[in-house]
């Protein structure tokens, strides 16, 4: 199917998300769309599926104008999508995520379970997706549970299908079966839309490259016509240094020492197993790893958010395992965590007491129970200026605060108080390229003031850029280190997809 | 700033926020700024308040026999049927002002009404800070007032020590069956609104089989009802013509400190920092769990001790079902009072009002008091849905300000 | 490709402190006090001279033989009975050992019911078939609770729906001489406030908590007015009598269960069909498979074209309806007229049974069952004049919620999106 989409402008209150978009994606061609995080690429998805309607332009379907005012009228024009966030009902089977909302039926109402199965499993085979129908989805990991999303547009016969940053949960290996999968479901006839902000996965698949940069094609190109530096340019807005600038490290006295560590998760399935490694003073030791393979809950234990089941977590020799997070900050131990809308901040509280969210209990911030006012305005006066937080008024709600200020209000807080490590978690997911050096400034500047920093990225570029040491983890244990000189690209992301070296 | 990430926009309301944090932050300098802002922040409650009434009106016309009558007849005598609608609204809402606000009596006895409605309505207040939805007023006043009645009945002691104590023990007694709820919310993530409702028909039970007993029962007697307090621990009435007791006085010095607790101390950060972002505050070292059981605990003990100012204040005797319902009247005056101990103060004046009066609008007009808890009903739902308010007045969305959101669901943890 | 190794194997020499583990230690723990309280309060207790018999028939039937037992063996034996199934969830640690729990509950039960009755005759059947009767708008009510829940729309409002459909079921079965039109327009009120439930759960975005509070209290206060100011004076609206049982002929003839199950008034057959219809219908039919999806990950539902509102609003007015047979149940079934209150908190019983039935239908029935039970036990327990205070038996759905809820005996999973707004996109 010939999709085009042609001045597609839409409009959230106060936000322009999208601005005359055009595009048009040819049968057969896997047509990827690559911008920013914020660059309006999934919003532009979603008009298209439906579930928002444009503000001004029109969307064609074989050159002829349609309008959808739901998902369901674009699943019927033969439109498949496999979101960025899986759509699947954890605690149905495959087969019942599949059929849902297509539900083939024996007698009115009653569903035909057979039917379903038979149909997943046929068109598994068909397109080698290698599923079980009648598997739980929640016991499925990522790999097969994006399977199952594409099961499900192909279960309705989709001629387009748009694919919203299917690689940012799997390993090298799973991207390239994936890869290959999508270029045959391509051959057969479809139109693909591949969502994404990696370049070289880009420039693998393409066939035709539209960039969008704030809610704006910038341009469209072919891999053969530019090369990825002339990629991020465009995608980014302006000449992107993607090397930081750092002196060699020079270590000293060993701070944080885990020793076989073991880590449950929520489910109480084994996260982190028997992990030990070590990290000193005035270096940066950086966690890599595909996401989901235990870092979360290694970072968790060591800070004192989650019990380790067994094992040792020393701090300065002492042991400290299992220590809670107050008793972490007073030994000097300062934490970014991964997520920084939950964890990190009260979006309803304002910025100067986010700055002390973790420090209330101290001076000068309170004396007994009485909080300091004054002491807490002051420290925030003085962190807005340092950290060069760009905010209405201390005062502020800090949620009203655009994401790159609200984590330099984390960072700020957090490096403000540390004495002997700092450990950070995706400390610059999601933020602009401005944030993102500036943060990464910051942490250098603390590993040569001699602080021990752990550093928990599933940014390759990240861990190669700031990392005097990269532990690589793999399925819950330590498959393998690399110190900073040696890390490549290719020795770390064999590891990552389990491949020793 | 660029475009937000585009899923922002259609992603659902974040589980718990601090509802009621946004405006303070943002106030205007200035002694007008903030008598603006006060105002602008009453025009919502006002307008719930003012269609709760009319909605109230409107029942009182369409179920009074003679009034339909005048109806049935409409099309013969329009007149007749507006006039005795009109009659009946006015000296309905007449009589309620009268025996509440119109002489010195009546004001007197809507002070004393509002006196556990403002400490239960603290109760609530104080949860909904901590992020929790304290459904359990009924049993924790209840639990309060047996431990005080257990104090005035069981020993003799002079005013000065018998007196406190039994406040003390109403207070502990209301604290330990909040506590329970944060205790099993804190340790297991058991959800507070069905313990609490849970705990409340425990307490009702816990309190027949009370009266039961030789303890409570009064002596010879064997329906469900306790001894007269003693005077030794009654609420003392300072003022010879004034008949409010010591307690309302009591119940005002406790709001100032729970606006200074939750304000001005680490503990109120803590409570506060908990109620809009438990993740957060975990994260931040905060002992999520004690905070839970703490704010649980004080929340119970107000609770408690609203019982307590009616045992040993208006009604000196513990009967069946004591006062249950007082318990879900706070929540709409903590609703009502946007979960601020000021306004909390406000509401619960004004429920003591409506209270004290419908006892004598019904013997007034024969209008049956039951109607005041079906206005207190619409006043929950019109503070919780200012959507409807605005719509029956056409007022703008800025005025009013979103819909609150308190709890999060059964699953959320 | 290079080899890609298996992940890292955890060593086997490490004892670690998990969950599942604490859980089954709970059990086994819970069991055993229900077994050596049995053995203690009932066993001991006892003599062995004592003899417990119990009637196994309707009164003027005899189709099977009175039960007697020896009291202290029997009291024994079901007290070793729950040690055993404690010794039992050691053995199997499984997340579904909560059975156990139940069971040894019930053994103990079964003790009380035959210590009670030592030296005389305790109405079993009698018990049971009240426990069933009570069982009724318990069960009634959870169905509307959980038909709301399972898309995502908390109910705490079933007492107030329950009421409110009392109250209208009496009138208008009064004024119009028909228990029929009564029961049709109990349905009614029921659907009409579970249609407000869902408009300001739905279209105004109301705490769903907040909602359902508004609605308890609304109801009281309506039907409280409105029976003082309409029932008191007008009293002929509120003699709407009550519907008759009737008999399934054959097999009411099965002993025992023929009478309790299949000679009641409509409402036990209806509570019984919902239930089995309800059972298979969520998780057979095309109805079911959307309404769990709804309640588990609206979104997803909406992205595959369902209409999520759509699918609340329905089940929320279906919901209010089940209530409104259960709130018609008061006064139509049971009482014959409308008192104020009258349902007395039933309402968040049927709550509680809803989350004990973790959102089944049958676990909802068995719940109710035993709710229904722990009431009539009062009953039975005076006549035979058992110094055991009513308030405490009464109190046991409340606390037996509590402990669940806690997850002391295994943590009920909640339909995923409960109590959460959804809005599509803009």
């Amino acid at each position: 199917m010939r999709v085009e989409l042609r001045g597609i402008t839409k409009r959230f209150p106060g936000v322009v998300a999208n601005e005359d978009v055009n595009l048009v994606v040819e049968p057969g061609q896997v047509h990827a769309l690559l911008g920013e995080n914020g660059a309006g690429k999934s919003t532009l998805m979603n008009v298209l599926f439906g579930l928002y309607r444009q503000t001004e332009g029109e969307v064609l379907l074989d050159g002829v104008p349609t309008s959808f005012s739901s998902p369901a009228d674009a699943i019927d024009a033969g439109i498949g999508m496999v979101h960025q966030h899986f759509m699947l009902v954890p605690v149905f089977t495959v087969a019942e995520n599949v059929m849902l909302g297509v539900e083939p039926t024996s007698a009115p109402g009653v569903l035909d379970r057979d039917a379903a199965r038979r149909r997943v499993l046929e068109l598994s085979a068909r397109h080698g997706l290698d599923v079980d129908p009648d598997a739980m989805v929640e016991d499925l990991p990522v790999g097969v549970q994006q399977r199952v999303e594409i099961l499900k547009a192909l279960y309705r016969e989709a001629d387009c299908l748009i694919l919203d940053e299917p690689t940012a949960v799997l390993t090298p290996s799973e991207i390239d079966d994936m890869l290959g999968i999508i270029r045959r479901l391509a051959d057969e006839g479809r139109s693909v839309i591949f969502i994404s902000h990696k370049l070289r996965e880009v420039r693998a698949i393409a066939d035709t490259i539209t960039i969008l940069r704030r809610g704006r094609v910038v341009d469209t190109t072919t891999p053969d016509e530019s090369d990825e530096q002339e990629l991020a340019t465009a995608m980014v807005g302006r000449d992107v240094q993607l090397v930081v600038d750092r002196s060699a490290a020079s270590p000293t006295d060993v701070v944080l020492q885990v020793s076989d560590l073991r880590v449950r998760d929520e489910r109480d399935q084994l996260a982190v197993a028997d992990v030990s490694f070590d990290v000193r003073a005035g270096e940066i030791v950086a966690i890599a790893g595909v996401q989901g393979n235990g870092q979360s809950e290694l970072v968790s234990a060591i800070v004192g958010l989650r019990r380790p089941t067994a094992g040792r977590v020393e701090l300065d020799g002492a042991d400290v395992t299992g220590a809670n997070p107050a008793r972490m900050v007073e030994l000097g131990v300062a934490h970014v965590p991964e997520d920084r809308q939950r964890d990190g901040l009260i979006s309803s509280f304002p910025v100067s007491d986010n700055l002390v969210l973790n420090l209330t209990g101290r001076s000068p911030y309170s004396r007994g129970i009485r909080m300091d006012r004054r002491a807490i305005r002051e420290n925030a006066e003085r962190l807005v200026q340092d950290f060069d937080i760009r905010t209405s008024s201390i005062d502020a709600a800090v949620g009203t605060l655009s994401g790159g200020n609200q984590q330099k209000v984390i960072v700020g807080r957090e490096m403000s108080h540390t004495e002997r490590l700092l450990v950070l978690s995706q400390p610059t997911r999601g933020l602009d390229v401005g944030s993102i050096q500036y943060i990464h400034h910051r942490i250098v500047e603390a590993r040569d003031q001699g602080l021990a920093v752990l550093l928990n990225s599933s940014e390759l570029d990240e861990v190669l850029a700031l990392a005097d040491r990269v532990i690589v983890m793999y399925r819950g244990g330590v498959i393998g280190e690399v110190s900073g000189d040696e890390a490549t690209r290719d020795s770390v992301g064999m590891l990552m997809a389990g491949a020793r070296a | 700033m660029t475009a937000p990430p585009a899923e922002a926009p259609a992603a659902p309301p974040p589980d718990v926020d601090d509802p009621l944090a946004g405006a303070p932050h943002e106030r205007q300098p200035g002694v007008a700024g903030a008598l603006r802002e006060v105002a602008l922040g009453l025009i919502g409650p006002l307008l719930a308040i003012l269609t709760a009434l009319i909605v109230g009106a409107l029942i009182i016309v369409f179920t009074d026999p003679t009034t339909l009558e005048a109806w049935g007849s409409f099309f013969s005598a329009p007149g007749t049927a507006l006039a005795d609608s009109w009659d009946l609204i006015a000296t309905s809402y007449r009589a309620l002002f009268d025996s509440s606000l119109g002489s010195q009596r009546a004001l007197a006895r809507t002070l004393v009404q509002s006196t556990p409605l403002i400490l239960v309505g603290l109760s609530v207040a104080l949860a909904f800070k901590a992020g929790m939805f304290n459904i359990g007023g009924a049993g924790q006043l209840i639990v309060g007032a047996m431990a005080a009645a257990w104090i005035g009945i069981t020993f003799d002691l002079p005013q000065v020590v018998h007196l406190p104590l039994a406040l003390v023990a109403g207070v502990i007694g209301g604290a330990v069956w909040g506590g329970i709820v944060g205790f099993l919310k804190a340790r297991t993530g058991a959800h507070e609104v069905i313990t609490s409702i849970m705990l409340n028909f425990v307490a009702l039970r816990l309190l027949d089989y009370a009266l039961s007993t030789d303890t409570f029962r009064r002596p010879g007697r064997s329906d469900p009802i306790s001894p007269e307090m003693p005077a030794s621990v009654r609420l003392p009435e300072p003022i010879d013509s004034f008949r409010v007791h010591l307690g309302f006085l009591l119940a005002l010095l406790v709001a100032w400190g729970a606006w200074w607790l939750l304000q001005r101390t680490t503990i109120g950060f803590r409570m506060r920092a908990v109620g809009a972002n438990p993740h957060a505050a975990r994260y931040a070292g905060m002992g999520v769990a004690a905070t839970t059981v703490l704010s649980m605990g004080i929340a119970g003990g107000l609770a408690g001790l609203g019982g307590t100012t009616i045992l040993l204040g208006s009604t000196p005797r513990l009967t069946g079902g004591f006062f249950a319902s007082v318990g879900f009247d706070a929540i709409a005056l903590a609703l009502l009072g946007r979960a601020s101990p000021i306004g909390v103060v406000g509401a619960g004046l004004l429920f003591g009002a409506l209270q004290a009066g419908s006892t004598g609008m019904q013997a007034q007009t024969s209008t049956p008091i039951d109607i005041i808890f079906v206005i207190q009903a619409l006043i929950i739902l019109f503070v919780a849905a200012p959507a409807i308010v605005r719509t029956v007045w056409r007022v703008k969305e800025t005025r009013l300000g979103a819909g609150q959101r308190f709890s999060a669901g059964w699953g959320a943890q | 490709m290079t080899s890609v190794t298996t992940a890292p194997a955890p060593r086997d020499d490490v004892v670690e402190d998990t969950g599942a583990r604490r859980h089954a230690l709970t059990v086994a723990g819970l069991c055993f006090l229900a077994g050596v309280a049995a053995i203690l309060l009932f066993g001991l207790t006892a003599t062995s001279d004592q003899v417990s018999t119990l009637l196994m028939n309707p009164r003027g039937v005899d189709t099977i033989p009175d039960v007697e037992l020896p009291t202290q063996i029997a009291a024994f034996v079901l007290g070793f009975g729950a040690i055993a199934l404690g010794v039992r969830a050691l053995q199997v640690v499984d997340p579904k050992i909560t059975v156990f729990f139940g069971g040894a509950l019930g053994l103990f039960a079964l003790a009380l019911v035959i210590w009670a009755a030592r030296d005389g005759t305790g109405a079993f059947y009698g018990l049971i078939a009240g426990s069933v009767q009570r069982a009724t708008p318990i069960a009634l009510g959870a169905i509307a609770g959980l038909l709301c829940e399972r898309t995502g729309v908390i109910n705490i409002a079933i007492e107030g729906m329950m009421l409110a459909a009392a109250f209208g079921a009496a009138i208008t079965a009064s004024a119009t001489g028909s228990l029929w039109i009564g029961l049709l327009c109990g349905i009614l009120t029921g659907a009409l406030f579970g249609a407000i439930h869902a408009v300001i759960s739905i279209r105004y975005e109301v705490d769903q908590i907040v909602g359902g509070t508004f609605i308890n209290i609304f109801a009281l206060g309506l039907t409280s007015y409105l029976t003082v100011r309409v029932l008191v004076e007008y009293s002929h609206l509120n003699q709407p009598g009550t519907f008759r049982p009737f008999e399934i002929p054959l097999l009411v003839e099965i002993p025992f269960l023929g009478p309790l199950l299949f000679s009641q008034n409509v409402f036990g057959f209806v509570m019984f069909g919902l239930v089995a219809f309800l059972a298979w219908a969520l998780f057979n039919t095309r109805w079911g498979l959307r309404v769990r999806s709804v309640g588990e990950h609206p979104r997803a539902a909406d992205t595959v074209g369902i209409s999520v509102h759509f699918i609340r609003y329905r089940n929320v007015i279906l919901g209010g309806m089940v209530a409104g047979i259960g709130g018609a149940w008061f006064t139509l079934g049971s009482a014959g007229r409308f008192d104020q209150n009258m349902t007395n908190g039933k309402g968040f019983i049927a709550l509680a049974a809803m989350i004990f039935g973790r959102w089944h239908p049958v676990g909802a029935l068995i719940a109710a069952l035993i709710f229904g039970f722990s009431e009539q036990l009062n009953d039975y327990l005076a006549l035979l004049d058992t110094p055991i205070p009513s308030e405490f038996l009464l109190m046991a759905p409340y606390v037996v919620t509590i402990v669940v809820v806690a997850g002391l005996v295994g943590r009920p999973r909640v339909p995923a999106a409960n109590g959460q707004v959804y809005r599509s996109g803009g």
